[in-house]
């Protein structure tokens, strides 16, 4: 690469002079312009470009929620209580910065459920999908310190169960419980440190953000089909096509995010929380935020402390070799007749960890929560490995235009394909 | 039989539809009370609430505090200006120090938070056999069921089942989690005098007071349901709109 002005094509005389000097512009056009795109994306592949939003969202509300807040526990509730009354508009944007919390997991646990169910985790996208978690870990940990900000009953209550389940690991475990508390319980020191972790991670995760995109340009994106595109006609330029596909999506996703915030904000939060922290009076039922229920019932699932804390944590850390135990080289389940059905069922499992991690750990609960975690386990370290060999999948398409288009000139060299219709 | 199975069933299917968070505790249930805020174009009742507000003034105050709010956000219960003044100044409190490094009293201003019964924690428990009377500001968001919840424990003292012994000090509540509760029968009939001829019934009184704490404690209710429901025609027609550039932009692709 030689020294010299970069050779820009934008006409503009001002852009050119700075595309000249510094190619932002050709990027941006690159990256998101003419961004070769499979055209054959369903309403799942919104949910990226949704993530991206609502996380700028809760960067953008916390940055002004912290202009008012108060990171010291006599005055933390209060201040939250101030931001509600006196704070012009304070009201709206808590509860855009609370409620855009749960639609954040909403929207990232519905992109991570299409990254498993087409395979978009298999290579070359492999470090794309281990980005993924990292940046899905780093917001649990941020949504984790968020939620005591507030310092009522669940804040305090919350910090001290999780971050007592670290004292569980072996040697380190206390130290590593006294590092987060400052101290030696949850008090003030935690307070202080959680708020200023709490508004660093946001910006560690749009750090992550970038490189999950800047791998995503690299190997381009999957598809429903989990073919790659074949050539210019299986795909279209990101603009106009999937900027005006993606605000669709991005409407409708502000549709639901204002239903929750105008009309009912409170819906997802605890009661509890509003009662402020009190050390001395534990509350009859500590639950964390819902979107910690699968996990926190898989801890519970467990009779024994370490053995549930390895598990829960085990429970996303086994999505990083996920593309190692799935061995099928068919990614989208529209192909694979029997990991189909197992994958769904996961969700399901999933989704019932979600609704037992709300009742009490006791009878029937206690069954349920079990069988679901290790069904959860099962279709990672069993189910699959074992079907990438035992699995026939369904023929594959041709390309992505042949299915669509039904028909038109075959690539040289290529015969009639069994997936051809009469 | 069957009734009582479907009833399980329904309920168990609303507990299940319930937000998870919702559905710990194994709660006594709360009867549902119509109230002029409920619904999602709800609004308060400002009547009720001034009235509420009365009974909390001659009879919650005594032992609850409210030390959210401030006297000038009356007016958003559709006090004039003279009224909260007039409210404001017959309570005295304490500022200072002074040029003399003393603290001392003076009338109440608009702009001063509600005057709390006690100095603090400890002489609100020595005052009440040892049980604290919790702030009211945002009691209505928190506690499961919100106003209904108030009302229905306002309502609720009864006499205790056969074989079920109050403890001493404590006083049965059929709605209370646990049944015994430190706060005595806190509403009498008549206690109060509303000034627009109310009849004030026990259950009058408990409705009021629960519309006024809603108010306490979610002041922005009706402005933000009023913003939502732009913001949803907007959004909704912004939809359409955007929906229409994205077919018009793939007519021309074959998908």
């Amino acid at each position: 690469m030689s020294i010299g002005l970069h050779n820009s094509e934008f006409k503009n005389p001002v852009v050119r002079w700075i595309d000249q000097r510094m190619p932002v512009f050709t990027m941006m056009q690159k990256e998101y312009g003419t961004f070769p795109t499979p055209k054959n994306f369903n309403y799942f592949w919104n949910f990226g470009a949704l993530a991206m939003v609502t996380l700028l969202i809760m960067i953008a509300t916390g940055i002004f929620l912290s202009m008012n807040y108060a990171a010291h526990t006599s005055l933390a509730f209060d201040s939250v209580e101030r931001i509600m009354r006196d704070v012009n508009f304070g009201w709206l944007i808590r509860y855009i910065h609370m409620n855009g919390a749960s639609m954040f997991f909403i929207v990232v646990y519905i992109h991570i459920f299409r990254g498993m169910y087409y395979g978009s985790y298999k290579a070359p996208r492999e470090l794309l999908w281990m980005l993924g978690v990292v940046i899905f870990l780093l917001m649990m940990a941020t949504a984790f310190m968020g939620y005591v900000l507030p310092w009522g009953q669940m804040s305090f209550w919350g910090a001290t169960v999780i971050t007592n389940l670290f004292s569980a690991f072996p040697v380190v475990g206390n130290f590593i419980v006294e590092l987060l508390w400052g101290g030696f319980s949850v008090d003030n020191p935690t307070l202080n440190r959680f708020f200023s972790l709490h508004y660093l991670l946001p910006f560690v995760i749009f750090g992550v953000v970038f490189l999950h995109v800047a791998a995503l340009h690299i190997t381009g994106s999957n598809n429903p089909l989990g073919i790659e595109p074949k050539g210019p006609q299986d795909t279209l330029p990101f603009h106009p096509y999937y900027t005006a596909k993606d605000s669709v999506g991005l409407v409708v996703y502000f549709i639901v995010f204002a239903v929750l915030v105008f009309f009912a904000p409170n819906y997802l939060g605890h009661p509890d929380n509003y009662i402020p922290a009190n050390p001395l009076v534990t509350p009859p039922h500590i639950v964390p935020e819902w979107y910690f229920l699968p996990y926190y019932a898989i801890l519970r699932a467990v009779p024994d402390k370490l053995g549930g804390v390895l598990l829960m944590f085990g429970s996303i850390l086994v999505w990083f070799v996920l593309p190692w135990l799935d061995r099928s080289p068919v990614r989208s389940m529209r192909f694979r007749p029997l990991a189909r059905p197992f994958f769904l069922l996961w969700t399901v499992c999933f989704l019932v960890l979600l609704w037992v991690g709300a009742k009490p750990a006791e009878g029937h609960y206690v069954l349920i929560a079990r069988i679901a975690t290790a069904y959860y386990f099962a279709y990672f370290l069993v189910i699959l490995p074992l079907l990438g060999r035992l699995e026939r999948p369904l023929p594959l398409p041709e390309s992505i235009s042949r299915p669509v288009l039904g028909g038109g000139p075959l690539p040289a060299g290529a015969a009639a394909k069994p997936m051809e219709k009469a | 039989m069957l009734r009582t199975s479907f009833k399980a069933l329904a309920l168990a299917i609303g507990l299940f539809a319930a937000a998870p968070a919702h559905a710990a505790g194994e709660a006594i249930a709360i009867p549902d009370t119509k109230f002029s805020f409920d619904g999602v174009f709800g609004t308060y009742d400002r009547a009720s609430a001034q009235r509420g507000f009365q009974v909390y003034k001659e009879v919650c105050a005594a032992c609850h505090s409210l030390r959210l709010l401030s006297y000038r956000n009356l007016r958003e219960l559709g006090l004039t200006e003279a009224q909260v003044e007039a409210i404001a100044a017959g309570y005295q409190i304490v500022d200072g120090p002074n040029d003399e490094g003393q603290m001392f009293e003076r009338a109440g201003r608009p702009a001063d938070r509600f005057r709390k019964p006690f100095a603090n924690d400890a002489a609100a428990r020595a005052a009440n056999n040892g049980a604290l009377p919790p702030d009211l500001s945002v009691m209505a968001k928190a506690r499961a069921g919100g106003a209904d919840y108030l009302y229905a424990l306002l309502i609720g003292y009864v006499d205790p089942p056969a074989g079920v012994t109050v403890m001493d000090g404590m006083h049965y509540n059929k709605y209370f989690p646990g049944y015994q509760i430190a706060m005595g029968a806190p509403l009498n009939p008549d206690q109060v005098d509303y000034a627009d001829g109310t009849k004030a019934t026990v259950e009058q009184m408990a409705r009021d007071v629960s519309t006024f704490l809603q108010w306490a404690a979610e002041p922005e209710l009706e402005q933000r349901r009023a913003l939502g429901v732009k913001i949803i025609i907007f959004l909704t027609i912004l939809a359409g709109l955007t929906y229409a550039v994205k077919r018009k932009v793939w007519a021309d692709v074959e998908h």
